[in-house]
């Protein structure tokens, strides 16, 4: 028996010894030698979608847009607008799959400012900024006929009502938060929110979650009568669009001439865009005392709601950091040190079996936490100043004789062209 | 009358005034941004998401996560490192018997063809149509054999998101985006290049 010991403890230690090396370089069996001259097939590896088909992307984003900006401004064609619109739905909607959008990506603008670890492709770049350029000179004719989120909507307005300026106004807040969180969320590189709750892009793709896919049908429903709801209710884009367009050059005019007030444009627009004239009343002594004073406590607002906004994200960073993974696997494992020995739980697992030490995960979480404090406090402050600049624009009246497009809502569909009468006798 | 015109003159100027002003401040601010970005991080090179196969602990998501229903994921066959065995811990379950039943089959959609090429080696090919990602033969194959099965993307289904929902997900952060010019991340060629 004693003698027998050295030997076994070789041979064990040879095994070990085998063992491990076969792990490091994974060949448990050594490949065969075949005689039948079997011929070893290699695995196939398509090809990733070529570059150029990308820059071909942006081509096709360029001409539309430019195409778009002629048919709204100079050949003032509804028709054109809407055929136009069918092409985009179908190229960057249906055959794209949804996939480069522009509304996403303000995400990958977001990460590469502020993460230099990640390079923005020169695609994503261009899809940002494009539209924005084209809103600063001729409206938003983006979303008139080149986004198609708008388009599927645009082609289900089908009895849309007129909706109350105070309701319409304060659902047009929500897209100035959804773009604060999706900026926090991508800066941050927690998630992009804006993709994964993209309502439509189930719909091109004819492919997604159920509920994203109900949700999609849902606004498309809901678009019947209260019209592009995604548009005017979440998109965070517009937002920047409508920044942009509010000071663009040229922008869609209802009438290609004198406007002689018949009124007759009034109802056309399924988006409550059109600006009536404003009555000279606003400038009787009384009313213009009261507005004056309201002008007053409105502005002393502007930093009490910025500073609000900045105290409410200093508030609820600690909830909106539990977005990234790391935060909350660092935090799970805090609060609940039992989980470690929960077999099902993978993310722990993994974790453990990483190699990383605990301090190190829970380093890193708080140092995302802290970017999440910083972003928080920022984005607050900028909801909140966005606010008063909202509040601030209610009493602010300029002299408007003639019904005019709202440059800031206004999506340069075209529709309302349609109902000029000056027009017709312009064309005739 | 004709004070008022000039006054109307005069206020409409202003207003053009203000708006070249903010329109120009705007557009600074949009190539600006633009150009910032450009020289900090931007790239001429595509980037494609690809899973790096000694990170992948097989936990099963790539099957359930990607924005397709069909996963993107599929398993891929690194021949070169197959050891040809009869009993193939990817495909057989473990103790069932050495036969091709289904009920024997580890792959749940039995998208593993085994086939008989000599005494005593078999050659497993995988149908891409009918895998599902789910990694259950790249687990039992890394476990028992040579690691040769495991779960690439294929870019001929993959959407190259800009945010993978599966790398969202991922236990062991295996997926990252690479250089579109060498999209996949193949055992075999790969495990040199790693030991390198």
């Amino acid at each position: 028996m004693i003698k027998k010991a050295p030997q076994f403890a070789l041979i064990l230690i040879t095994l070990l010894l085998l063992t491990g090396s076969f792990l490091q370089a994974q060949q448990r069996f050594p490949k065969p030698e075949f005689d039948s001259g079997y011929v070893q097939p290699s695995p196939t590896t398509p090809e990733p979608r070529s570059i150029k088909l990308e820059y071909f992307d942006v081509l096709v984003l360029l001409v539309t847009l430019s195409l778009a900006s002629w048919l709204a401004i100079r050949k003032r064609s509804r028709r054109g607008l809407l055929w136009l619109s069918v092409f985009s739905l179908i190229y960057f909607g249906f055959y794209r799959d949804g996939c480069i959008c522009s509304i996403g990506a303000i995400q990958n603008m977001a990460l590469s400012i502020f993460d230099s670890g990640y390079a923005i492709s020169l695609t994503a770049l261009l899809f940002f900024i494009l539209p924005l350029l084209f809103a600063l000179f001729f409206g938003r004719v983006f979303c008139s006929s080149v986004c198609p989120l708008g388009a599927i909507q645009d082609l289900l307005v089908i009895n849309p009502v007129s909706i109350p300026s105070w309701i319409r106004k304060t659902l047009g807040f929500i897209p100035v938060i959804y773009l604060a969180l999706a900026v926090l969320f991508a800066a941050t590189g927690s998630d992009f929110i804006i993709c994964r709750y993209d309502p439509f892009i189930g719909i091109f793709r004819m492919d997604g979650p159920f509920l994203m896919i109900f949700l999609g049908i849902t606004f498309l429903f809901l678009g019947m009568f209260y019209a592009r709801p995604y548009c005017r209710i979440f998109c965070p884009y517009g937002v920047l669009l409508g920044w942009m367009s509010k000071f663009s050059k040229w922008h869609l005019s209802i009438t290609p001439a004198e406007c002689i007030k018949c009124k007759l444009c009034e109802d056309s627009c399924p988006f409550d865009a059109i600006d009536y004239p404003i009555e000279q009343t606003y400038r009787a002594p009384d009313v213009a005392r009261k507005n004056l004073r309201r002008f007053m406590i409105y502005i002393a607002l502007i930093p009490v709601l910025t500073l609000a906004g900045g105290w409410i994200g200093s508030k609820s960073y600690i909830y909106m950091s539990r977005v990234h993974p790391d935060v909350y696997l660092a935090e799970l494992m805090i609060n609940h040190p039992e989980l470690k020995e929960d077999e099902e739980n993978l993310d722990i697992q993994a974790f453990l079996e990483s190699g990383d030490t605990f301090d190190e995960l829970v380093d890193k979480a708080s140092l995302i936490r802290g970017k999440f404090k910083k972003g928080s406090i920022a984005l607050g402050g900028f909801v909140g100043l966005a606010l008063g600049i909202v509040l601030m624009n209610q009493v602010v009246f300029r002299r408007r004789e003639d019904y005019e497009p709202n440059k800031v809502d206004c999506f340069s569909c075209g529709r309302c062209m349609d109902y000029c009468p000056v027009e017709k006798k312009v064309k005739t | 009358m004709d004070k008022q015109d000039k006054h109307k003159d005069k206020g409409y100027n202003r207003r053009d005034f203000i708006n070249n002003g903010v329109r120009l401040a705007l557009g600074a601010a949009v190539v600006g941004t633009a150009a910032f970005t450009l020289r900090r991080s931007s790239t001429t090179e595509d980037y494609v998401w690809q899973i790096d196969p000694f990170l992948c602990n097989q936990c099963g998501r790539c099957a359930t996560d990607c924005v397709k229903s069909d996963s993107a994921v599929k398993c891929i066959h690194a021949y070169d490192l197959c050891g040809y065995c009869d009993l193939c811990g990817g495909y057989l379950k473990p103790g069932a018997k050495r036969e091709t039943g289904a009920e024997n089959q580890l792959c749940p959609t039995s998208a593993i063809t085994r086939s008989y090429i000599e005494n005593p080696y078999f050659e497993y090919v995988i149908d891409e149509e009918l895998c599902i990602g789910c990694a259950k033969c790249v687990k039992g194959c890394s476990s028992f054999g040579n690691g040769s099965l495991h779960l690439q993307i294929r870019h001929n289904l993959c959407l190259n998101c800009n945010m993978c929902s599966i790398a969202r997900v991922c236990p062991t952060k295996a997926i990252s985006r690479v250089p579109a010019s060498e999209p996949y991340k193949i055992k075999g060629s790969f495990t040199e290049e790693e030991e390198s």
